[in-house]
C-alpha cells in the first residue's frame, strides 16, 4: 500500500469539474512530480489532500488513514507540511518568528497541559524551556537553508528566493513525514533553480518523501523518481520520467495534436 | 479641580483596560470587533445586578462579571469568527445592539432605561472605599490596569499569542502551519471579553448607578479609535491612545472652557485626530512592537563557533 494515495478524488466547482476521479499515490521516500498544463487541477488536488479544500467525492488515504474530512491544521500535525504556490509567509513578522510559528504544535513539553494558552497565563518555569526548544529547532531549520543571518528582517522585506526557502524552512519545522512544494521554482533564474535542485535532493536524504508541483522540465526530470501527469481534471499518465517522456498522451496535452 | 483630576485619571484607567483587552482582539489577532462596549456593559450589569440583588461581595461579582463577559465572547464568536473583515464587524456590531436593547427593555431585571442605583461600594480586605475619597479608586483601578498590562504582555510573548499574531497576518498559512485557528481565535475573544467585563465591574462600583445609554456603539468605537490612535498591537501604545482621547475629550472642562466651548466640539476634534492619524501614521503613535529575538539568536551563534 502507498505511502499516501487518493480514491478516485473528485472535486466540483459548480459546473465545473476541477479534478476528475484521480487516483494519486506516493511511494515513501519517493520524490513525485505532479505536472501537467495551467488549470490542469494539480493545485486543487494539492488543497484536497492538505485539507485546505475538502473533495466532492473520493478519499484520501496517508499512512492507511483516512484523512479525507480532516480539518487542514490536524493533517499537518499528522506530518504532512506543504509551500503554497502564491508564497504565504507571515509577512509582518520576522523571518526566525516565522519558522518558530511552524514549530508551534510541536513545543508541547510532557509536563504541560495542552493548553497553550493556560500555559502563557501561568508563566510556567516549563514553558522557557519549551521556548528554549522552539527557538533551538527553529534555528536549526534556518541554518539548513542557509538563511540564520537574515533572522531579524521581515519576510516581506526578503528577496522573492529567500521568501520561497523560508517557506520551506517552515513547512520543514513542522517535521513532516511528507512535504508537498507547490512551484517551488517558479520565477527562479537557472542558477537558484540549480540550488534548489539540491536543496530537494538534501530534503530527501533526511527521509521526507516529496511531493512537488512543477512547470521546470529539466528540474522535474531530473531528481523525480516518479511523475503523475493530469490534464483536465484527469490523470492521463503516471511513470518513471524516461516514460513520461516518451507517452504521446503527454506530448499531445504539453505540444498540441498534429493535424 | 484635584478631584475632577483625579476623576479624569480613573476613567482613563477604566478605558485602559478596555482598549487593552480590544487590543488583544483587535490588534493582535486582527478581528475587528465592534461590540466592545457590550462586553463592558455586560460586566457593568452584572455586577451592579449581583452587589445590590443579590448582595454578594465586590471580588465575587467581579470574578462573575468577567466569567459571564467571556462566556458571552465565546457564545458570539462560535457563530461570527468564521467570517472575516468587514462581515465581522457587521455581525459584532448587531450583536452589540441587542446587547443595548435587552438592557434597555429587560425592566425585571436591569430596571430598563432607569438603570439600577445606590451600587454599594466595595469592600477591600475589610476597608470599605468611600466613593468622595477619588485616590482610593484611582489605587484600585490601576492597580487592574497593571496587572492586565502584564497579563497580556505574557500572553503575547508566548507561543500562544505567536500564534494570534500568525492568524492576523495570514490565516491560511496559520492553518497550514497546524494551528487550530477557529479555537485561537475563540479563546482571544473571550478573554478580551473577559477583560471587559472587569473593567465594567469596576466603572459600575466607581460610578454607584449603570444605565443602558453608556454603553452604546459609540463607545465601542471610541474604544477602537483609542487602540488605533495608540498603535495596533501594542500595549503600551494604547494606553498612550487611551490618555489622548480622554483627556482630549475633557479638555474644554479641564481649561475651564466649559461654557464657552460646546461639548460637541469633542466629537469634531476626535474626528480630526483621526483623519490626521490615517493621512500622516496609519501605524499609529507608537506603531507595532516587534518581538527582538535577534540578540538570543545570535548568542546561539556565537556558542557554537
Amino acid at each position: 500500500m502507498s505511502f499516501l494515495y487518493t480514491d478516485s478524488l473528485r472535486k466540483e466547482f459548480g459546473g465545473v469539474i476541477a479534478v476528475s476521479d484521480v487516483d494519486f499515490k506516493v511511494e515513501k521516500g519517493s520524490i513525485t512530480g505532479l505536472i501537467g498544463p495551467n488549470g490542469a487541477g494539480k493545485t486543487t488536488l494539492f488543497n484536497n489532500i492538505t485539507g485546505l479544500d475538502t473533495p466532492t467525492e473520493g478519499c484520501v488515504f496517508f499512512k492507511g488513514m483516512d484523512i479525507t474530512n480532516l480539518a487542514s491544521y490536524k493533517i499537518t500535525r499528522l506530518g504532512i507540511a506543504r509551500t503554497f504556490q502564491n508564497i504565504r509567509l507571515f509577512k509582518e513578522m520576522t523571518v526566525f518568528e516565522n519558522v518558530m510559528i511552524g514549530r508551534h504544535f510541536k513545543g508541547t513539553h510532557p509536563h504541560l497541559t495542552k493548553n497553550s494558552f493556560i500555559n502563557a497565563f501561568l508563566g510556567l518555569i516549563y514553558v522557557k524551556k519549551e521556548e528554549k526548544d522552539i527557538y533551538e529547532n527553529s534555528l536549526k531549520w534556518l541554518k539548513f537553508l542557509g538563511l540564520e543571518n537574515l533572522h531579524s528582517e521581515l519576510a516581506k522585506n526578503l528577496p522573492y528566493g529567500k521568501q520561497r526557502g523560508l517557506e520551506i524552512a517552515r513547512a520543514l519545522a513542522t517535521e513532516p513525514e511528507l512535504l508537498f512544494l507547490d512551484e517551488p521554482a517558479a520565477g527562479m533564474n537557472p542558477f537558484e533553480t540549480d540550488e534548489l535542485m539540491k536543496l530537494i535532493k538534501k530534503i530527501k536524504n533526511l527521509g521526507i518523501t516529496i511531493v512537488l508541483i512543477e512547470h521546470d522540465m529539466k528540474l522535474v526530470m531530473n531528481i523525480c523518481d516518479n511523475i503523475t501527469v493530469l490534464n483536465y481534471g484527469k490523470k492521463i499518465a503516471e511513470g518513471n520520467p524516461k516514460e513520461i517522456q516518451n507517452n504521446p498522451l503527454v506530448i499531445e496535452a504539453y505540444l498540441g495534436k498534429s493535424e | 479641580m484635584i478631584n475632577f483630576i483625579l476623576l479624569l485619571v480613573i476613567y482613563i484607567g477604566i478605558y485602559s483596560i478596555l482598549s487593552l483587552s480590544l487590543n488583544l482582539i483587535a490588534g493582535y489577532t486582527g478581528l475587528l470587533s465592534l461590540c466592545h462596549a457590550a462586553f463592558f456593559g455586560i460586566g457593568a450589569y452584572t455586577t451592579a445586578i449581583l452587589m445590590t440583588g443579590a448582595k454578594l461581595d465586590f471580588w465575587s461579582a467581579m470574578l462573575i462579571s468577567g466569567v459571564i463577559s467571556s462566556l458571552f465572547g465565546i457564545l458570539i464568536g462560535l457563530p461570527t469568527l468564521r467570517l472575516k473583515g468587514d462581515y465581522l464587524a457587521i455581525a459584532t456590531l448587531g450583536f452589540g445592539e441587542i446587547v443595548r436593547n435587552l438592557m434597555i427593555n429587560w425592566d425585571s431585571l436591569t430596571r430598563g432605561p432607569m438603570g439600577i442605583n445606590n451600587i454599594p461600594s466595595p469592600n477591600i480586605l475589610g476597608f470599605k472605599l468611600i466613593p468622595s475619597q477619588k485616590w482610593q479608586y484611582v489605587i484600585l483601578v490601576w492597580l487592574f490596569v497593571i496587572i492586565i498590562f502584564f497579563i497580556l504582555n505574557r500572553i503575547m510573548h508566548s507561543r500562544f499569542g505567536r500564534a494570534l499574531s500568525a492568524i492576523n497576518d495570514d490565516e491560511i498559512a496559520a492553518l497550514a502551519m497546524g494551528i487550530n485557528t477557529t479555537k485561537y481565535k475563540i479563546i482571544s475573544f473571550s478573554i478580551g471579553a473577559f477583560f471587559a467585563g472587569i473593567a465594567g465591574s469596576l466603572f459600575a462600583v466607581f460610578n454607584q448607578s449603570v444605565s443602558p445609554n453608556t454603553f452604546d456603539f459609540m463607545l465601542s468605537i471610541m474604544i477602537l479609535c483609542m487602540v488605533v490612535l495608540g498603535g495596533m498591537g501594542n500595549y503600551l501604545a494604547v494606553i498612550v491612545g487611551t490618555v489622548i482621547i480622554v483627556t482630549a475629550g475633557e479638555l474644554p472642562r479641564l481649561l475651564g472652557f466649559s461654557n464657552v466651548i460646546p461639548p460637541q466640539t469633542n466629537q469634531i476634534l476626535f474626528g480630526l485626530i483621526l483623519v490626521l492619524m490615517m493621512i500622516y501614521r496609519p501605524q499609529g503613535i507608537l506603531g507595532r512592537k516587534r518581538l527582538d529575538f535577534g540578540k538570543i539568536i545570535q548568542n546561539s551563534i556565537k556558542k557554537e563557533v
